[in-house]
């Protein structure tokens, strides 16, 4: 476990690297996670061996967002001054998101008969 | 014996504490979410946030004070995200054979969401830094964060909103997607990852392991558009 968390905080240390030395538009997680998928392209050996853990650290994913989540108290001033709005804009938005980023993807597979086999 | 105030004082102002009810309500949640037969609407993010907003409110603690302790656990969204890399990689030659349909997908959503959240927010009149906030809503938290700040957003109302979205998205997504008669979970999966960031594709891994890992190359893949978009649809509000 230990060598496998040590990769993966060298992934994201090398990605913070990465997006504040070049000035890139990807924050240095992502940064680290583009740089895992290339890694793991080159040494298939890579992805086995940190398989185990992120399979872990991905299956309690949720719990990694209560933190941020409980900020909900410090804004409930700003958040009830605009909440119609505030609320209509995150629903509102995020169910057209879904339904038209769902049939948009549905549409071109049937169109380019792309099929997951 | 020393005085239940003073234990109450050391504690309360200790990491231990916090991090311990953080790891509580999140497990009381995820009983809660087990208990209901996995329903969407017992999201154990949301039951954790409750529990432990209300806990902070009745002790009259600062979210600074909580924050102490609950920075291990938000530290662990850095990692998780790299971790992400992983079904990414183990996904790919599946998703080179659905190529258009990502492209397609992923550039509608992603435009979708920005777009129709500022709309909404200007026609209900909220400022320019609202907006910046509510602009990159849809991707996932230390992005989010990353966004707001270079487009003149507030950082940590962002996270708020990206929370928001994401458990609304998470609650949302099966009963839209059923009715909407959406049955390819690659195209569940991918649209939930898009839209609703990291709460959406954990959400996604509980209903099916292939809506998951395109969730999680969805949320990946909005990360690096919204970054690009995101300013751009902003000034057209400004």
């Amino acid at each position: 476990m230990i060598p496998a968390l040590t990769i993966i905080l060298c992934f994201q240390l090398a990605g913070e690297i990465a997006s504040r030395g070049l000035d890139l538009p990807l924050p240095g997680p992502v940064m680290g996670l583009v740089l895992l998928v290339g890694a793991c392209m080159l040494r298939p050996r890579l992805a086995d061996m940190l398989r185990p853990v992120t399979k872990s650290v991905l299956a309690n994913l949720s719990l990694f967002f209560v933190p941020a989540g409980v900020g909900v108290i410090a804004h409930l001033p700003v958040l009830s001054q605009h909440g119609v709005g505030l609320a209509l804009a995150v629903s509102v938005s995020t169910v057209l998101a879904i339904g038209a980023g769902a049939l948009t993807f549905t549409a071109i597979a049937r169109l380019t008969g792309s099929r997951d086999d | 014996m020393t005085d239940a105030a003073l234990i109450w004082s050391y504690l309360s102002s200790q990491p231990l504490l916090w991090l311990t009810a953080t790891l509580a309500a999140y497990w009381a949640g995820d009983a809660v979410f087990r208990a209901s037969g996995r329903r969407s609407i017992a999201n154990p993010v949301l039951i954790a946030v409750v529990i432990l907003g209300s806990v902070l409110w009745i002790s009259g603690t600062s979210y600074q004070t909580y924050f102490e302790g609950a920075q291990f656990v938000h530290f662990m969204l850095g990692p998780a995200t790299v971790c992400l890399g992983l079904p990414l990689y183990d996904n790919l030659s599946r998703i080179k054979r659905a190529a258009l349909p990502v492209a397609a997908a992923l550039l509608v959503g992603s435009v979708v969401a920005v777009l129709s959240a500022l709309a909404i927010g200007r026609a209900f009149g909220l400022d320019q830094v609202l907006l910046a906030s509510l602009a990159p809503k849809s991707t996932t938290a230390p992005v989010a964060i990353g966004i707001a700040e270079r487009i003149g957003g507030q950082p940590t109302l962002a996270a708020v909103l990206v929370l928001l979205t994401g458990i609304f998205g998470a609650i949302v997504a099966t009963p839209l997607l059923n009715a909407l008669r959406v049955t390819d979970w690659r195209a569940r999966g991918f649209a939930v990852g898009v839209a609703a960031h990291g709460i959406g594709t954990a959400r996604a891994f509980q209903v099916n392991e292939t809506a998951g890992a395109f969730a999680g190359i969805g949320m990946g893949l909005n990360a690096v558009l919204t970054a690009i978009i995101a300013p751009l649809v902003l000034g057209l509000f400004s």
